[in-house]
Formats: C-alpha cells, sequence, structure tokens
C-alpha cells in the first residue's frame, strides 16, 4: 500500500513540525506568501523581519529571552494563510503573530488572531478593514505598521493638485487587487473634490505583460498625468509602454513602487514621475542608514518598501513586548496598542484607536533613474 | 482612427507572440491529443534561457557595443535565440520521454495531470533562490537584457502610431518560423510521418514509422518554438518572471483552440484573433472586463464552431 | 421494497453521521485544538468538490474546468444572504439562516451550471474543458467589478459559522448524492456516456440532457463548498477562486481515479493532508508537490482505485467481513463497470 507509505510520512512530517519550543525563547510566526504570483512580497517581507530579529537578538533580545521566527507559507492564498495562522497560534503556541502583505490574506488570519487571543502585526495591508469587525469596531488583537489606503490616496492627490498644479489625470489600476483598487478609488475621490477631473480609469491585472491597449486608450484622452497604484513588478513594465507610445506625462503611484528593481526595468522611463512613500533612502536617520546597509550586506539588494515594514514590524513587536507587563497576548496587545511615537526606518509610528499607524508620508521624485525625495505631507 | 490604428499595430504585436506558443500546443495535441499545460513554462523557461545565456555572454567578453542594431548585436541576438531553442528543445524531449510517454496508453487525462506536475515543478523549481547563486531566478522579475534596441520606426508617426522595430522584427521572425513550419509539417518527410502519427498511432507503426522518434521530435520542435516565443517577448516586454507562463500560456491555449487545436494556420489566426480582439475590448469596451470579454467571444465562437475557426470536424463512428 | 431501501440507504448515512459529527465537533471544541478543526474542514470542502466534480468528469466522461467559477457563484450568494438574515441571528435561528444560505448558495450555482451547461455541453472533450474555464474566469472577472460584491477585496465580516458538522453534513451529502446517482437509471446513462457517447445517443440515452443533469448538480455542490469555504474564511473574495483551483480539483478526481467515489475521497484526503504536511519546506513545498503529483501518476497511472470502490479492490475483498460480499456478488465484474449490480446485489 503505497499511499499508506505517504500518508505516514506525511504524519510523521507534521508530528516533527509540532516541536516544543525553549522557554528561553520568544517564538514569533509569520505567514507569508513565499510562493506564488506574490513571492517576492513575502521573501522581502521575511527577509526584512529575519534581519530584525538578528540584531534584537544581537542586543540581547527581549526581556533576556531570545526572539525565534518561524514563517510558513500561503502560497498567496487567503485559505492556506488562514490555516497557517491557526497551525502558528494553536500549534507552536507562537507569542505574536506577523504577516500579512495582502490586505485579502490579513482579513483571513484577523478572527483567528482575535479569537485565540494573540496579537498579530500586518505589515502591508493597507484596507481599512483589516483591523474592523464587520460592526466597525476595531478588532482588540489587530495591528498594522503601514498606512491605509484613504491616507495615501490623498497624499497623492493633493500632491497633484497642490504641487504639481495638474487637474486632469488618467488612472490605470489592477483590478484584481485590493491595494490598487483602494488607493484608486481614495484617490479619486480626493482629486475630484479638490477640483481635479479623472479623464479616463482603466483596468489591468497583476501579471499582465502588455498594457499598450489601455495606454492607447489613455493617449487618446490627454492626461496631464497617470496614476497607477500597483506593484513595483507592473509598473516597470507600464512606463516603458507608456514611453513606447510616445507619451511624456508623468506617472504617479504609491508605496508599491518602492524597490531598486523599478529602476532596473523602467531604465529611466520614469523620470519625472512622483510616488508617496513611507521613507526615502537619502534620509539623514542614523536607523534608515543602518537598515539599508545592513540589508544590503545581508542580501545583497537595496530593500523594498516590503522588507521595511516586515523590519519595522518586528521591531514595533520587539517594543510592545519590552514594554508590556507579560508575554501574554492582551498584555501585549495592550502595549501595542499603546505605541506612540516609535522610532522605525518607516517613520515615526503611532498607533491609532483604529490601530492604523499614523506616520507621515513622504513624496519621492524619480529623476535620472533614482529616487529623490520631494515632500513629506502629514496626515 | 489614430487610436484604431495603434490598437491595430499593438494587437497584432500581441496575437504574433499567442500564435507563436499556440503553434507548439497545436503540434503535440496533434500527435498526442494531449494539452501540454507545461508549454507555457517551457515559453518561461526560454526567456530565462535567454537571460542567463545574454550574461554569460558578456561574462565571455565578447565585444559588443550593447545595443544598438550593429552587426555584431544581431548575430549575438540571434546565437542566444539559436542556444535557447535548443536548451527548450532538449527540455520539451525530457517532459515528454520521463513525463508522458510512460503514459502514452493510459487516459488522455493522466498525462494532463502529470502535465500540470510539470508544470508546478518549472514555475516553483524557478521560484527557488538560494543566497548567493544566480539560478534559479527567485520570484523578483528580473530584468531581459536588451538584445535589441527598439526605436520608433517613424512610419507612421505622420498618422500619431508608434511602430516599434522591435515589434517589426517579432512579426517577421514569427512569420519566418510559421513559414517554416508549415513547410516542415507539408513539405517533409518528417512532416508526412508527423501527420500519420497524428492520424493513427498504431497504424504509422505499422507501415515503418518510427512512432517514438516522431513524437519526441514534435515535442522538441514545439518547445523550441516557446522560447522562440519567449525570447521574442522579453526584447519587447523585458520583465521575466518564474509565473510569466501561467496565464499567457493559458491564453495560448485559448489560442489555439480558437482556431481549432490541431491545426497549424488554425493557430496563427486565433493568436491573431485573440491579440487583435483583447487589443480591442480593452482599448474601446472596458478595460477591467478584459479577460471575461475574449473569453466571451471564445465561448461565442465555439459554440458557432464547435471544433473551432479550422479545426476538422470528426465524425464519430460507432 | 425497493424505494424504501432507496430511501433508507440515503438518510441512514446522515442518521448515523450527524450525531458522530456533533460528537466530534463538541470534543475539538472542549480541547481547544482549532488547527485540527481547520484541517478536517478542508479536508471536508475538498471531499465535496472532488466528489462533485466526479460526477461531471468521473462519470459522463466529460471534462470541466470551472469548478471554481461554481464555487465563487455558491460563495457570494451564500455570503450575500447569510449577511442579510445569519448575522444579527443567534444559536439555533443563526444555524438555520446559514442552512437556508447554503442552500440558496447551491441552488444559484445550480444556475449558472444550467447558463453555462446548455451552451457548452455539445462541446466535447477539450473544448468543452476550454469553454467551461472561460466561463470560471468570466465570473470571477464580474465579481472583481461589481461595487456590491466589494469588487478585489471581496466582502468581509461574514459570521464564522462553518464547522465540523455543517462540512461533514455537506460532505455526507455529496457522497451519498454521488453514491445514490451512480447506481441509478441516470447514472447508467451517464456511465453509457463517457463509454460511447455516440452508442449511447443510438440506444435512446437522452445525451444532452443527462449531461446537463450532471453538469448542474455537480454545480450546486460546488456551490456548497463555496458557501462553507467563505464562512471558514469569514471573507468572500476573488481570490478564493482563481483557476487554479479548478486544476487542484481535477487532480484530486484523477489522482483518485475518475469515477471512483471513495477514489476521490481518499485523494482529496491525501492531498489536503500531504500540502500541509509540507508546509514545513517554506520554498521547498510546491517543489515536493510536484514531485509527488508525478511519482503518483506514473506509479498509479489509473488513480488510486481506477474507476473502482474501495470496496471492489483485491485486497478489501479478502478481508474476512467482505467475504460475504464477495460471495455474494458476481465476482470479476467488468473492469469499466462494477458499480450497479455487484453492489447492490451483494448488500442485500
Amino acid at each position: 500500500m503505497r499511499f499508506l507509505r505517504v500518508v505516514a510520512a506525511a504524519a510523521l512530517v507534521l508530528a516533527i513540525g509540532c516541536s516544543k519550543k525553549e522557554s528561553s525563547e520568544i517564538l514569533i510566526g509569520h505567514v507569508a506568501s513565499l510562493t506564488g504570483s506574490e513571492a517576492t512580497f513575502g521573501q522581502s517581507t521575511d527577509n526584512g523581519i529575519k534581519l530584525a530579529f538578528e540584531e534584537l537578538n544581537k542586543a540581547g533580545g527581549v526581556k533576556g529571552k531570545k526572539l525565534v521566527l518561524k514563517t510558513l507559507d500561503d502560497q498567496g492564498k487567503p485559505e492556506e494563510a488562514q490555516v497557517a495562522a491557526t497551525r502558528l497560534i494553536v500549534n507552536d503556541k507562537v507569542t505574536l503573530i506577523i504577516g500579512e502583505v495582502a490586505s485579502s490574506r490579513s482579513l483571513a488570519m484577523g478572527p483567528v488572531a482575535e479569537k485565540n487571543k494573540v496579537p498579530m502585526i500586518s505589515t502591508a495591508s493597507t484596507n481599512p478593514k483589516v483591523t474592523l469587525d464587520q460592526q466597525g469596531n476595531t478588532l482588540k488583537y489587530v495591528f498594522r505598521v503601514c498606512f491605509i489606503d484613504p491616507f495615501q490616496g490623498t497624499v497623492m492627490a493633493k500632491f497633484a493638485r497642490e504641487n504639481m498644479k495638474i487637474s486632469k489625470v488618467a488612472v490605470l489600476r489592477d483590478v484584481g487587487n485590493a491595494y490598487s483598487v483602494g488607493l484608486a478609488d481614495f484617490f479619486e475621490d480626493t482629486f475630484k473634490k479638490m477640483g481635479g477631473e479623472i479623464v479616463t480609469d482603466q483596468s489591468f491585472k497583476a501579471g499582465d505583460q502588455d498594457f499598450k491597449a489601455q495606454l492607447t486608450k489613455i493617449r487618446e484622452t490627454n492626461p496631464e498625468a497617470i496614476y497607477v497604484p500597483a506593484y513595483y513588478t507592473d509598473v516597470g513594465l507600464i512606463s516603458r509602454q507608456v514611453r513606447e507610445l510616445g507619451m511624456k506625462v508623468p506617472l504617479m503611484g504609491g508605496d508599491g513602487w518602492d524597490s531598486e528593481e523599478l529602476y532596473k526595468i523602467s531604465q529611466g522611463a520614469l523620470n519625472g514621475s512622483f510616488f508617496s512613500n513611507h521613507y526615502t533612502t537619502e534620509s539623514p536617520d542614523e536607523r534608515v542608514k543602518s537598515f539599508i546597509e545592513k540589508y544590503k550586506a545581508a542580501y545583497g539588494s537595496v530593500p523594498d518598501a516590503l522588507a521595511a515594514l516586515g523590519y519595522d514590524a518586528a521591531l514595533v513587536a520587539a517594543d510592545a513586548m519590552n514594554r508590556a507587563k507579560d508575554l501574554s497576548g492582551p498584555a501585549i496587545a495592550d502595549a501595542l496598542a499603546a505605541t506612540k511615537d516609535f522610532k522605525a526606518v518607516t517613520g515615526n509610528i503611532t498607533l491609532n484607536e483604529q490601530h492604523n499607524a499614523v506616520k507621515s508620508a513622504v513624496v519621492i521624485a524619480i529623476d535620472n533613474n533614482a529616487g529623490k525625495y520631494a515632500a513629506t505631507v502629514s496626515p | 482612427m489614430t487610436e484604431f490604428l495603434q490598437h491595430l499595430v499593438n494587437g497584432v504585436s500581441l496575437g504574433t507572440i499567442y500564435a507563436l506558443i499556440a503553434l507548439g500546443y497545436t503540434m503535440v495535441y496533434g500527435v498526442l491529443k494531449l494539452i501540454n499545460f507545461a508549454h507555457g513554462d517551457v515559453y518561461m523557461v526560454g526567456a530565462f534561457m535567454g537571460y542567463y545565456l545574454a550574461g554569460f555572454w558578456r561574462l565571455g567578453g565578447a565585444a559588443s557595443a550593447g545595443g544598438g542594431a550593429t552587426p555584431g548585436s544581431v548575430v549575438r541576438a540571434f546565437l542566444i535565440t539559436a542556444a535557447s531553442m535548443v536548451v527548450c528543445g532538449f527540455l520539451g524531449y525530457v517532459i515528454e520521454r520521463f513525463a508522458y510517454r510512460p503514459l502514452r496508453d493510459r487516459p488522455r487525462l493522466t498525462a494532463l495531470i502529470t502535465a500540470i506536475g510539470v508544470s508546478f515543478l518549472l514555475e516553483f523549481g524557478f521560484q527557488l533562490n538560494f543566497r548567493g547563486s544566480n539560478f534559479p531566478p527567485g520570484p523578483t522579475p528580473r530584468i531581459f537584457p536588451t538584445l535589441f534596441e527598439g526605436h520608433d520606426t517613424g512610419w507612421l508617426s505622420a498618422l500619431g502610431v508608434n511602430l516599434y522595430t522591435t515589434d517589426l522584427l517579432t512579426l517577421g521572425v514569427a512569420i519566418l518560423l510559421m513559414v517554416l513550419l508549415q513547410w516542415i509539417v507539408y513539405r517533409t518527410k518528417f512532416g508526412t510521418a508527423m501527420r500519420a502519427v497524428s492520424f493513427d498511432h498504431q497504424v504509422a507503426g505499422l507501415m515503418g514509422i518510427p512512432v517514438n522518434r516522431i513524437i519526441s521530435w514534435t515535442f522538441v520542435l514545439g518547445s523550441a518554438l516557446a522560447a522562440a516565443a519567449g525570447i521574442l517577448f522579453a526584447v519587447t516586454r523585458p520583465r521575466i518572471d518564474p509565473l510569466m507562463g501561467l496565464m499567457f500560456g493559458l491564453k495560448a491555449f485559448v489560442a489555439a483552440v480558437l482556431g481549432g487545436i490541431g491545426s497549424v494556420p488554425g493557430a496563427m489566426v486565433g493568436g491573431m484573433v485573440l491579440g487583435l480582439s483583447e487589443e480591442f475590448v480593452a482599448g474601446y469596451l472596458l478595460s477591467s472586463y478584459r479577460d471575461a470579454i475574449a473569453f466571451g467571444i471564445l465561448i461565442l465562437v465555439l459554440v458557432l464552431r464547435p471544433s473551432g475557426l479550422f479545426g476538422r470536424t470528426t465524425v464519430e463512428k460507432v | 421494497m425497493a424505494f424504501a431501501r432507496g430511501v433508507l440507504r440515503s438518510v441512514l448515512p446522515f442518521l448515523v453521521g450527524i450525531p458522530l459529527l456533533l460528537a466530534l465537533q463538541t470534543f475539538l471544541d472542549s480541547q481547544g485544538i482549532d488547527y485540527w478543526t481547520i484541517i478536517l474542514i478542508s479536508i471536508g470542502i475538498n471531499v465535496i468538490l472532488a466528489v462533485s466534480l466526479n460526477v461531471v468528469n468521473g462519470f459522463t466522461g466529460q471534462f470541466s474546468l470551472g469548478h471554481a467559477g461554481f464555487m465563487a457563484v455558491g460563495g457570494y450568494t451564500t455570503a450575500k444572504v447569510a449577511l442579510a438574515f445569519a448575522n444579527g441571528a443567534h444559536g439555533l435561528t443563526q444555524q438555520a439562516a446559514f442552512g437556508g444560505a447554503l442552500l440558496c448558495g447551491m441552488a444559484a450555482a445550480a444556475l449558472a451550471g444550467l447558463v453555462v451547461g446548455l451552451p457548452s455541453l455539445r462541446l466535447r472533450g477539450d473544448y468543452l474543458a476550454i469553454v467551461t474555464l472561460g466561463f470560471g474566469m468570466i465570473i470571477v472577472s464580474i465579481v472583481e467589478n461589481v461595487d456590491a460584491l466589494g469588487k478585489a477585496i471581496g466582502l468581509s465580516g461574514l459570521p464564522g459559522l462553518t464547522n465540523v458538522t455543517w462540512t461533514g453534513v455537506g460532505a455526507i451529502a455529496t457522497v451519498v448524492m454521488a453514491r445514490r446517482l451512480a447506481v441509478s437509471t441516470q447514472g447508467r446513462a451517464l456511465f453509457a456516456i463517457r463509454e460511447d457517447e455516440v452508442a449511447a445517443e443510438a440506444m435512446g440515452v437522452d445525451t444532452t440532457g443527462y449531461k446537463v443533469r450532471a453538469f448542474v448538480i455537480s454545480a450546486a455542490f460546488a456551490g456548497l463548498a463555496g458557501g462553507l469555504i467563505v464562512h471558514l474564511l469569514q471573507l468572500a473574495t476573488p481570490r478564493s477562486f482563481n483557476f487554479i483551483r479548478s486544476f487542484e480539483v481535477v487532480v484530486m478526481v484523477v489522482l483518485g481515479g475518475l469515477g471512483s467515489i471513495t477514489g476521490s475521497v481518499l485523494a482529496a484526503i491525501i492531498l489536503t493532508v500531504a500540502l500541509e504536511a509540507l508546509r514545513e519546506f517554506q520554498q521547498y513545498r510546491m517543489v515536493v508537490y510536484a514531485l509527488l503529483l508525478i511519482a503518483l501518476m506514473l506509479t498509479r497511472p489509473q488513480g488510486l482505485f481506477g474507476t473502482r470502490e474501495l470496496w471492489d479492490l483485491p485486497l478489501v475483498r479478502r478481508l474476512p467481513w467482505m467475504r460475504n460480499r464477495a460471495a455474494a456478488g458476481p465476482a470479476g465484474a467488468p473492469p469499466t463497470e462494477v458499480r450497479g449490480e455487484t453492489d447492490s446485489g451483494g448488500e442485500t
């Protein structure tokens, strides 16, 4: 019976997986998309967290205990994220859980964290609903260290109207991605309220390789800029095709753009464009500098926004655990909720009553195929 | 008018690539009646082979000015493409030999599952990354080196339409490959044998045709075409990642079915129809429903013509 | 008499199953082992999906790749109904409302199955596959664009009502449906279509009618699975209904053996457990899974059980308590035709 052997082997692996933790260690769980179409984001985040843990452990850990990270893959699927979160919380008895990047997966994990009273810090889920229950009350155990869509969408709309002084913008959104849809919606709202005009609203799907149909359509409407709230993996290619169609207008985007890869793919096509971000790599701040240096040394590349957010989520978690009176879920959650003006790489993080990070955003201008600081927008 | 022409140019450019990949599907289907789901991933491997070979070449110190349509760069691009086609041809052979051949006399769905398995293996295998190692590439998109600098031909600039040399190149190479394929299938001994095998394995075997070898070569040919498509595509849209063949391969398969799977001209026409309809749907109707409407057109065509545009209607006998 | 026996066979599994499931759930809840609960529910949902798809792909021999689309229709309908009725309610009322919502989801999915099935079932083989795949994509595309369905993020804040009992009942219902179908006239007609459509038609089988019916039944149960998934996640999102999901179900069906109900059940269990066990391997997980899939398929090309059921396997037949049955039923039935008479004769 071949299959029985397979089942037995599987059960064995499962049993080994459920090993006991040492009392001198604090086990932290991380749910990430290590495989699948969003693997690059999950792996970046994981790298950021690992780096933070190495540093924290070198500095003596938390409450004299070593931090240990356990990462489980969710393949980018909400169902898998829920199972992985449950496994970490129930089987591995993690003290705290970090994740996920995408809002749809954080939404699937939130109820698990809430039910088991284990704090969860989402790194980059920007949908407002992530930290709220169905009645709109804040979930006690769910937090995040990133902006929410309404804020970031507004930042860019304001910047477009006030600094760039433009009034006709075309929008190109990733219709399958909650982050992109959320940003596009809030951008349009604010931009229209401020007297601007959205000339056309086009869509694509992540992984598309050809955007010329939508861009040709956009070209016909003669916008002064194109707002593309999407991840750098798509934006690089979009920017090239914009130029190939002979359009010279600037593009605008959000923190999903932040990656060295963007410049490598776009090869100058994005010069003159702007995007909102958490921080600037030119920041004189020591923390930012040392983070970028250490990340480069460890992984051989400049960190993207997701790595920075993963790093910050780990720091915020460690800070809260240090302040908490003990390492129980409720105590850590209380300490997390009281996070105020915590100096992190992506800005000074204060968690508000909805458990959202309140921090100022910076606008980065792309010039000479590199990002330059342009402005700071406070919430 | 400008808009229409531009959409036409874009659509043809996209359709050519669909057609090239669809040809691989259609050839394999013709001889084996098997949907080779791993074909889209062979296309991905082809693009990555181009990427690695170009990197290797540069290290090798070949005096290339980089970019520009200098004779040197054309030769280099040609050699890289040819080498990648050889590698993928071999990959196609390996896949057929070890994953499909043992299941040839089994129900067709069985081989389909190993096809999905091979597809997963390639996709997720390429998503792995080891620290300090350049291969496998990992999930972060790679930037395809500029084998051939594209620039606006300017031929249609009076009309406000951008027509790129790379688009023309793609179209030219694609047409060349299709003509070559058509010649192989209909004018050579190998092609005759291939058609015989697709008609009836057993009888072809009895007639002295080496069935296994013919099927292997069909895979090699189809995979080499996919590699060419991968590189041609990456030249114009230089972002390559391990999952690039997933959706694109599926759409190419749709193109093959649309044209009537098993038919070489059908694959070309199917690819063009799909590319153009996607382009015009996104351009003139709703871009958010691009995939939906493209598939809607497919369904409509198939409901009206159940074996595709060029498919043979087979009469089933008891 | 035969009718009464039929009713008994349909009802008995529930009479035995429901108390057991309730007991299991009470036990799991009291132990606070959510992880095993969620694994059991995942297995149950996959059983529903695999067995229901087997009705189309295995029994009828039609190749459908649209299961994820029907799941989406069922999932979103259930979510909408549950949000309206089950969210404020408590206790039994809430459970009843959820049951109603699941039925609504099934009905909606069945309707979608009819709409898809009517035009597309005149197509054969791979053409049908690609059309069903297309419909699945169209459905997801629509969901992503409709405001009332929450677009890309979907509907969140659903009541978390899916539990072991509901899933278990769903799985039992699916298996009983498939089993009763297999031994019925309807099932015979489906097998006839699978073996030879032209011959079946010549023998007076209304092939299109039967195919559409099989399709509708299958879609309804896919809708049930969709409804259970969204209330397990407490979130209905288009990402759950990606076309890859359809592939996963097809893999289960083929791995279990086309047409074998117990095979589908076993394959659903093995694949769910294997993927879970492999989670420790992080990035290597899917690579190992792919290799496992190829290896399993090469070593057992006919699927785990072929077209047979668990109790038709020679090994099982030799078990002492199965001897009776084996003796009563005519042994050595032809390979493609082992359901029907063989078993029902043995069970009397």
